[in-house]
């Protein structure tokens, strides 16, 4: 005799609809990383604070208007933190308490796990450009309903350019070392890649190799596109290729667990 | 091999890591809505093993079929019909016990209820707490309720109550044997002879990647030298009478002084044989009493005494 009622584990097998899953997944991806205070301070807090000091202050040298390249440059930064950063964060730590594992041995397909984890940092995404738009309305920025396209494709350029090296990273290497790593590398990028100060700005040589990385190419790219011109192609050339390049290596290198 | 007959058969797997064997020619049968224990010492080949039948490691050799399917590559079709317990369990660091169990369940087509789980569980005090914030009992529970949630036909349970205190471990127990009795086949690994005995219906002893012993909980500890009578009397009495009294096969020897032991097939006749001498030599023979061995010493004497790593 058991404490359990007959019949209550009688088997039915079988596979949830794929949507749910999916749904699912992302809904929960999406909860974990807009309430990890770590990550939150990383992908809204800093970049919020940014876009009031830069559109207010003038330290950093920005053409007019200051909001709508303020804007441009905080973009590039939530894209960086949340695609590169907290991505490859989150991915080093889930393999460390084995929620590869986990899933690979639940009936989600493989292409269902990694769509999943692409859904959850999309969701983010959109989070950050809706209050970070929002915010910068507030601080006057003006758009232009025309330079909107080029802005949203930038930002999926460039989430599939740092999204891609994140998760080579997050994929590759220990937890701790994935955190050290993907903080110090956010911290060089921020101040020497282009998305704090412009590539104008920075030493001859420095801004030579600046527009070449994810960073330079989304940050200049943005901030040209939201001051009323638009990316070059060569920027989108340069997000494409990290994209690629990063990706073909991820897909030989990035262990499960 | 037939794919329909069990719920799992292994003929000589062999896996290897670098050069050396971890699993060494094993086999294996499970028959489904029955339960079976491999049983072995830390780094037998216990979860190496349930790995490749789960798909998630692959074998250097041998044929393996988990409900009639290769798991090699752990097909999208396979995974759908067992349910995994993972040793050190497996959920996202700040995941809540109460969303991990949904989304386990999200995957199944028709899961069991997870608030009613999470709570047969004993783990609704904590179903808002995160995943890193657990005690090791209460995540080897929530990874028990990942195995069973999507009502899988055969089920996969790596050592499910190394940490569990007394109460956790019955009712892992309790939970083990309505799964049996409700048609679902259960292929467990534990070093705990207790656990082995009370739930198997077949034991599978592993030791250095091979079986060294198996049959059900009744075999193994009838095998061999059947029964021993224990009984305590003065000491240094001379036993040479005694073994001339008993039947062949028997054998008596004094282990400790004035503690006694009879081994061999002992009956009503042995008892009597052995009263009778005492009481001939004008002893009162004291505690006395007929013991089956116990699986650990099966277990002791097929493994050997010295420590694993």
């Amino acid at each position: 005799m058991t404490s359990f009622e007959a019949g209550t584990f009688t088997p039915a097998p079988g596979r949830g609809p794929l949507g749910r899953m999916l749904a699912t997944q992302v809904g929960l991806e999406t909860r974990l990383a807009l309430r990890q205070g770590e990550q939150v301070l990383l992908t809204l807090i800093i970049p919020l604070a940014l876009l009031v000091g830069l559109s207010l202050l003038r330290v950093v040298p920005l053409p007019e208007p200051r909001p709508a390249a303020a804007l441009g440059t905080v973009l590039a930064l939530a894209v960086m933190s949340t695609a590169f950063t907290s991505q490859a964060i989150s991915l080093g730590f889930d393999r460390r308490y084995g929620v590869m594992r986990r899933l690979a041995a639940t009936a989600i397909p493989r292409w269902l796990i990694v769509l999943g984890r692409l859904g959850g940092m999309a969701a983010v995404v959109l989070v950050q450009l809706v209050v970070l738009g929002a915010v910068a309305l507030a601080l006057g920025w003006r758009p232009d309903p025309g330079s909107l396209g080029a802005v949203l494709l930038l930002v999926v350029l460039g989430t599939a350019a740092f999204g891609a090296v994140g998760v080579l990273l997050g994929g590759s290497l220990r937890a701790e070392l994935v955190l050290a790593v993907a903080n110090i590398v956010w911290f060089v990028l921020l101040f020497a890649g282009g998305v704090l100060v412009p590539a104008a700005a920075l030493p001859g040589p420095l801004a030579a190799v600046v527009v070449l990385l994810p960073s330079g190419a989304l940050a200049e790219g943005l901030r040209a596109t939201l001051l009323g011109g638009g990316p070059t192609p060569g920027q989108l050339v340069v997000l494409l290729l990290w994209a690629l390049v990063a990706g073909a290596v991820a897909t030989r290198t990035v262990r499960w667990s | 091999m037939s794919g329909q007959a069990g719920a799992l058969e292994a003929r000589g797997l062999v896996v290897r890591y670098g050069g050396q064997a971890a699993v060494n020619g094993l086999d294996l049968s499970l028959d489904p809505g029955s339960v079976l224990a491999l049983l072995g010492p830390n780094g037998a080949g216990k979860t190496t093993t349930v790995e490749v039948c789960e798909g998630l490691r692959d074998r250097d050799e041998g044929e393996v079929r988990v409900l009639g399917v290769d798991p090699a590559g752990a097909p999208d079709s396979l995974r759908a019909r067992v349910g995994v317990m993972l040793q050190g369990g497996g959920a996202y660091p700040g995941v809540r016990v109460r969303e991990m169990v949904g989304l386990v369940a999200s995957c199944a087509a028709d899961p069991l209820d997870p608030d009613w789980l999470v709570d047969t569980l004993g783990l609704t005090s904590c179903a808002r707490k995160p995943y890193k914030r657990l005690s090791v009992g209460q995540q080897q529970r929530l990874a028990l309720a990942c195995a069973v949630v999507g009502r899988p036909e055969l089920v996969f349970l790596d050592e499910p109550t190394a940490s569990l205190d007394p109460q956790g471990r019955r009712l892992v127990w309790d939970l083990v044997r309505a799964l049996r009795a409700d048609g679902v086949a259960v292929l467990l690994t534990t070093h705990l002879m207790q656990e082995a005995e009370t739930l198997a219906d077949h034991i599978v002893i592993v030791d250095h990647g091979r079986v060294v012993a198996e049959g059900s909980p009744d075999e193994l500890t009838a095998a061999g030298a059947d029964r021993e009578l224990r009984f305590r009397a003065a000491a240094g009495m001379d036993l040479h009478l005694l073994a001339a009294a008993l039947p062949e096969g028997c054998t008596a020897s004094e282990p400790t002084a004035g503690s006694y032991l009879v081994e061999g097939a002992i009956d009503p006749q042995v008892l009597s044989t052995v009263t009778s001498w005492c009481a001939r030599q004008g002893v009162l023979a004291d505690d006395l009493r007929v013991a089956r061995r116990s699986l650990e010493d099966v277990f002791l004497e097929l493994t050997g005494r010295e420590l694993r790593s």
